[in-house]
């Protein structure tokens, strides 16, 4: 572990003189997976190129083990990609595209062949080897092209949305499978994706990417329960993360001038004045026929859908939408107004600049 | 500024397309030019006469009347062949066993080499020995193509269709195949009439191949030589002499260089002008 | 509206079908009430997509009937079964305005252009599309088209049914909340019989009241969103639906008591008798299992955090059983014991819930 995996160092890319990604220092975790979690366009495949070094940042290093490649061309790096399309070579079978990237490497046919085995028995893609990509599934093909990528035995791969185009459930048979395949390989992982739940199953490290800016790195729980700024917070939206303005005064946050909290004793040392409270949607509970919580709230519901198992429910409270999410079923009737109890022992609170100022939990 | 370092190599690797599109198109088109300003005399002496040639040509009757004999001929071919191919079009069939098949009956036109396709019909249209010609007159019809301009139009016109309405077929089909099955599924449920299925779904998805046709018919038949020449040979008279046989006549029969160079620069200008007109109307309210 | 009803109803795409797999759609018979919303869903090859072609019309059924109410439809053409249907990709009709859109299904029909116009604002405003209605539908972004497709979908007020096959495939995660709210609230404001086609487990539970779970050409299941949830028919609803699905662990039976692993296992239904040489399993969702001082010992092998609660899978016996565990809940020490709540706990006989018959 004390050995580093990839850097970006001070890394810049403009294009025609628009600032493309904002100046990066980031030292990606040399195990398991570095994720990039961010909306579309937001920059997750521009940092990825970079990293692989399919584009040349305008400022800045690139360091890999160590060693300064900014300048080492692509094919040089032993880098491997996996792309959200099902890329594979249509007129090869499942073993001959595996095999692929030995070819361009002159491995031995002996070596190709213990390889490819081993990789395809990974991957249970054993059975298909004979196949061509057209006659498999979608998550067939695309273990095949994960296969191609993990073959090489690359130090650097980099998997783009590579779940995205999957039905659900394969996709998350694929995402519990992943983890397992990189556990004992000596090569660092970068996975974009736009799904926070995607991120957070998947663990390891989390960079938050907004707008071109990485806006935090962190252990991928640390960046969900600590994030640094509200972008970091809203990163992990799904649904999406309340955020209300509220002001302190004296030892008490209010909302909306209606309801009051004290504030817990690490935040009690805050200026006063006007902050942003950020609650998850399963901080915030329906309260069921007139019981009341620590902090209780009115909404009217605008959207209730329920699940089977959960009921997500959007409430209008002082003009900006809540959610709440929570366990089993509870049927409200649009329109009407409802209580909801917000757990504020687990609230964050952020400065009027969007720097997170404190959790109730420090 | 630009990340990317511009590799100077690349320059060499353009070279040779730079090489030759200056010998197959400026070149020549700056000899053109040239000429048409010139006047020659056997010896390779030449006097700058200016504008002398395009003043004349512009004024002649000669050419007023081959430039109207060619505007019409396009305008006959563009009127026949258009509808008519994407009519072929809407009847063939999409998928199985006849779509290849119809596909390859419409491909054989084009790959009859034109000079062969002129030859074919000049002995099809022969008053007396040719099956088409000496049918016609059996039939009682006063037909002969190497007396009558009417004839002589008639096969002419008979020919490009036949010739080119598969390249309007090709184009179109390939426009309709590019059709998602459920524009067809969705306009059924909308309760559209299959006219509304035509003008609404089938015609503009095939806008852009039918402007390729068009663009490319109208270029072709009015530069047409080759099948006019070896049918009629611009005869009777000159009632077929259409822009291109009259500008071989001058350059080539009379050896007039300078107004033959003159007349190709306008004959190039007016291609020009009107395919941009043609672009310009067809793409005017393309969403950007 | 119409209540819709499939009787013994098959399909194949081969012209002589022989084998079992050569049914895209095996035998089934299929009701939806008057005014209910549906929702068909599995994954893809399952059947879900010829279902709703047949019963659109796009499609004729090898074998059976297709019944708006009391009417056998099965011969009439798409257009004259008076239905709506929004498909996967937008279907714009590129040449006409967003109003013209909107509108063309009314025309199509002769309704008068003031009843045209009432209607065409009153979709327009429900979709946000006011001011884009007199904008070429070809200028706008796949989001804006497939508003167009689903507004044509519900702009007639007369029909039978609406079908939705797959319509939010082409939307921003964003957006699709959205709409999808609305759409269960036009639902609840119009009382038309809605179909609703996906893959989406997400999509299907909180839209429909019905959902339809098919694997194969087969139905597995019908019931509601909880019914599905709490009481899976099949193994395959189990699995399917929820994240992660069902632990299903093999079982035995003696002495009326079902076990897993030599350990007595409580049902919900307690089984009486089970048939001979079939294969017994013992389904319970990562839901109702929760660490307890005595029960299944098991050692932890992984915990997943995702967020608002952790998927911690354990094993015993060589097989993994995943529970969920809350945010702040505190994890045992490596080994610990589980619990199955009895009340959410199946026992499966050939892969069909004990008592369910195959149908």
């Amino acid at each position: 572990m004390t050995r580093s995996g990839l850097e970006l160092r001070g890394v810049e890319l403009r294009v025609d003189g628009q600032v493309h990604i904002h100046r990066t220092d980031v030292a990606l975790a040399p195990q398991g997976f570095n994720i990039l979690l961010g909306p579309t366009l937001a920059g997750k495949t521009t940092l990825m190129r970079l990293m692989a070094g399919l584009l040349k940042p305008t400022a800045g290093e690139v360091w890999f083990h160590g060693r300064n490649v900014t300048a080492v061309p692509v094919r040089a790096r032993g880098v491997a990609m996996v792309y959200q399309q099902f890329i594979n070579y249509g007129h090869q079978s499942v073993y001959e595209n595996i095999a692929s990237p030995l070819r361009v490497a002159r491995a031995s046919r002996a070596e190709i062949k213990a390889r490819v085995g081993r990789i395809a028995e990974l991957l249970q893609l054993s059975p298909l080897l004979d196949r061509r990509p057209a006659e498999l599934s979608g998550g067939q093909q695309q273990r095949t092209a994960l296969a191609r990528a993990l073959v090489k035995d690359a130090g650097l791969v980099l998997l783009d949305e590579p779940l995205a185009n999957l039905d659900y459930k394969l996709r998350e048979a694929l995402r519990d499978e992943l983890p397992r395949l990189f556990a004992d390989r000596d090569c660092t992982v970068v996975y974009a994706t736009t799904e926070p739940g995607e991120a957070l199953l998947l663990g390891g490290h989390t960079a938050t990417v907004h707008e071109g800016r990485v806006t935090q790195f962190g252990a991928t729980s640390t960046v969900y329960r600590r994030p640094v700024d509200l972008l970091a917070a809203r990163a992990f939206s799904d649904p999406p993360m309340n955020s209300a303005p509220v002001v302190k005064r004296g030892g008490n946050f209010e909302l909306g001038g209606v309801t009051a909290w004290p504030a817990q004793r690490a935040l009690a040392g805050l200026a006063d004045g006007p902050y942003t409270v950020g609650l998850r949607p399963h901080r915030v509970q329906p309260l069921a026929g007139g019981a009341t919580g620590a902090v209780t709230v009115e909404g009217r519901v605008a959207i209730a859908e329920i699940s089977g198992s959960e009921s997500v429910v959007h409430f209008d409270l002082h003009g900006s939408t809540w959610v709440s999410q929570s366990h089993g079923v509870h049927a409200f009737d649009v329109g009407t107004m409802a209580a909801f109890s917000l757990d504020v022992s687990r609230a964050l609170y952020f400065a009027p600049d969007g720097r997170c100022v404190g959790s109730a939990e420090d | 500024m630009s990340g990317r370092t511009p590799n100077q190599k690349a320059w060499w690797l353009v070279l040779p397309v730079v090489v030759l599109v200056a010998f197959n198109a400026v070149i020549p088109l700056m000899t053109v030019v040239n000429y048409s300003v010139q006047e020659t005399f056997g010896d390779n002496q030449f006097f700058f006469e200016g504008v002398t040639w395009f003043e004349q040509i512009l004024h002649s009757s000669r050419f007023h009347e081959a430039l109207q004999r060619q505007l019409l001929f396009t305008a006959i071919v563009l009127a026949i062949e258009l509808p008519l191919g994407v009519a072929i079009a809407l009847a063939m069939p999409r998928r199985g066993a006849w779509a290849s098949v119809c596909l390859v009956l419409m491909a054989m036109p084009l790959l009859i080499p034109w000079n062969v396709v002129g030859a074919m019909w000049n002995i099809l249209a022969l008053p007396d020995i040719g099956l088409l010609g000496h049918s016609l007159n059996a039939m009682g019809f006063d037909y002969n193509f190497t007396r009558q301009p009417l004839s002589a139009w008639l096969t002419l016109i008979t020919m490009d269709v036949w010739h080119w309405t598969s390249l309007v077929v090709l184009l179109a089909y390939a426009g309709l195949s590019a059709i998602p099955n459920a524009f067809y599924q969705a306009a059924r449920i909308d309760g559209a009439s299959g006219w509304a299925v035509f003008c609404f779904i089938q015609l503009p998805k095939m806008k852009r191949v039918l402007m390729i046709a068009v663009l490319l018919r109208f270029m072709d038949s009015f530069m047409i030589y080759t099948e006019a020449i070896v049918l009629t040979g611009g005869g009777p008279g000159n009632a077929t002499s259409l822009l291109s046989i009259d500008l071989v006549k001058i350059a080539l029969g009379q050896f007039d260089l300078g107004p033959a160079a003159a007349m190709s620069l306008i004959y190039f200008l007016i291609i020009l002008l009107l395919s941009w007109v043609f672009y310009t109307v067809m793409t005017r309210d393309e969403p950007q | 509206m119409a209540r819709i009803g499939l009787k013994d109803l098959r399909h194949s795409y081969g012209p002589a079908p022989q084998a079992e797999s050569d049914w895209a759609l095996k035998r089934l018979d299929l009701s939806f009430a008057d005014g209910s919303a549906n929702a068909l869903l599995g994954p893809s090859g399952c059947g879900k997509t010829t279902l709703l072609n047949i019963i659109s019309g796009l499609l004729r059924p090898s074998e059976g009937s297709v019944w708006f109410d009391d009417r056998d439809v099965t011969a009439l053409p798409a257009d004259a079964r008076e239905i709506a249907q929004v498909f996967q990709f937008p279907v714009v009709y590129d040449t006409m305005s967003v109003y013209d859109n909107l509108a063309f299904p009314l025309r199509n029909r002769g309704v008068p252009a003031a009843a045209i116009d009432h209607r065409v604002r009153e979709i327009a405003a429900l979709l946000d599309l006011e001011d884009t209605l007199q904008r070429r539908a070809s200028g706008l972004t796949a989001d804006g088209k497939q508003k167009i497709s689903l507004g044509r979908g519900l702009v007639r007020s007369d029909v039978n049914v609406i079908m939705f096959d797959e319509p939010l495939t082409v939307i921003d995660p964003e957006l699709k909340w959205r709409l999808r709210s609305k759409l269960k609230e036009l639902h609840r404001r119009i009382g038309l019989t809605m179909i609703y086609v996906t893959h989406d487990q997400t999509e299907a539970l909180t839209f429909a009241d019905r959902v339809i779970v098919m694997n194969e050409g087969v139905v597995v299941q019908a019931g509601t969103p909880v019914e599905l949830f709490e009481r899976p028919q099949h193994t395959f609803v189990g699995h399917f639906i929820g994240s992660p699905g069902m632990n299903l662990l093999p079982a035995t039976f003696d002495g009326g008591v079902a076990r897993f692993a030599g350990h007595a296992v409580q049902m919900s239904v307690a089984p009486r008798a089970v048939p001979a040489n079939a294969q017994l399993q013992i389904g319970v969702r990562p839901e109702f299992v929760s660490f307890a001082d005595t029960g299944i010992p098991v050692s932890i092998v992984k915990v997943a955090d995702a967020g608002r609660f952790r998927v911690v899978e354990t094993r015993h016996a060589g097989f993994s059983i995943r529970l969920l565990v809350g945010e702040d809940a505190k994890l045992p020490s490596e080994r610990a014991c589980l619990r199955f709540d009895p009340s959410f706990t199946q026992l499966y006989v050939d892969g069909w819930r004990l008592g369910e018959q195959p149908r």
